[in-house]
């Protein structure tokens, strides 16, 4: 069985996913990646990472978001973050990438931001 | 004590067998779980930097009760490496890496982790929670 279920949807010319599981080393940052990979490679470039399924995330998995934060940046796009679990939050906290990421907790909000 | 393979399958089988271990004791689910991020991390960390994947190189990983409170130690038979020389992944110029925040982690949710290389080659981590 799979660590993580990733879903797909669209939201005008926003891509949301939808992350259930652990993005941890091997399988679930993997995952990511290659739904990430596969987004760009379909011009989607706007892309809202809803997080609130995400029972747990290890530094593998706060490293793959940076990376897909970087590759999508790369593309001329954008990649915004929904619903941290307190766990993350504090594990972004202690790396200070809060102050990298758009963070939301309402995804109404998060995807007027794009515009 | 557990002799895991060098593969990241192991990371799972030793934080399950810490978190089975910590609630057997009681412990809280703080606690349990700062011992399950610390295991999980400084196990990658071996078998991925140490071991570097190498088959006939074990992890060796053992965790008590003491006094104290909750005490991990993690060993790899890799060629070793100096703390100091592990880039602070805070740094603004280093906050875009992919890698290198496993042993912040440990360090932010472990009230003492130490690294020492004995004899027989390898590193060792100790890491220690208080209750």
């Amino acid at each position: 069985m799979s660590d993580i279920t990733i879903s797909e949807r669209q939201a005008g010319d926003v891509t949301i996913l939808d992350l259930d599981g652990k993005v941890t080393i091997g399988e679930g940052s993997v995952a990511l990646r290659n739904a990430i990979r596969r987004l760009l490679g379909e011009g989607k470039n706007k892309i809202l990472l809803n997080l609130g399924g995400v029972g747990y995330i290890d530094s593998s998995g706060i490293g793959e978001l940076v990376s897909s934060f970087t590759a999508v940046n790369k593309e001329g796009g954008t990649l915004k973050l929904l619903n941290l679990t307190q766990k993350i939050q504090d594990l972004l906290a202690i790396t200070k990438l809060l102050t990298v990421f758009d963070v939301f907790d309402e995804e109404d909000e998060a995807l007027s931001s794009f515009n | 004590m557990l002799k895991l393979p060098s593969r990241i399958e192991s990371v799972d089988e030793a934080a399950i067998k810490a978190d089975e271990f910590a609630k057997e004791q009681g412990l809280g689910d703080d606690f349990v779980s700062a011992i399950d991020l610390a295991i999980r991390e400084s196990v990658a960390n071996a078998v991925k930097h140490g071991n570097k994947f190498a088959e006939g190189k074990t992890v060796d990983v053992t965790f008590a009760r003491t006094e104290e409170g909750f005490e991990i130690t993690v060993r790899d038979y890799g060629t070793g490496f100096e703390i100091d020389t592990i880039p602070d992944p805070t740094d603004p110029e280093n906050l875009l890496k992919a890698n290198g925040r496993g042993i912040l982690f440990m360090r932010s949710f472990m009230d003492e982790v130490e690294w020492s290389n004995p004899e027989g080659g390898g590193t060792v981590v100790k890491m220690v929670k208080r209750r």
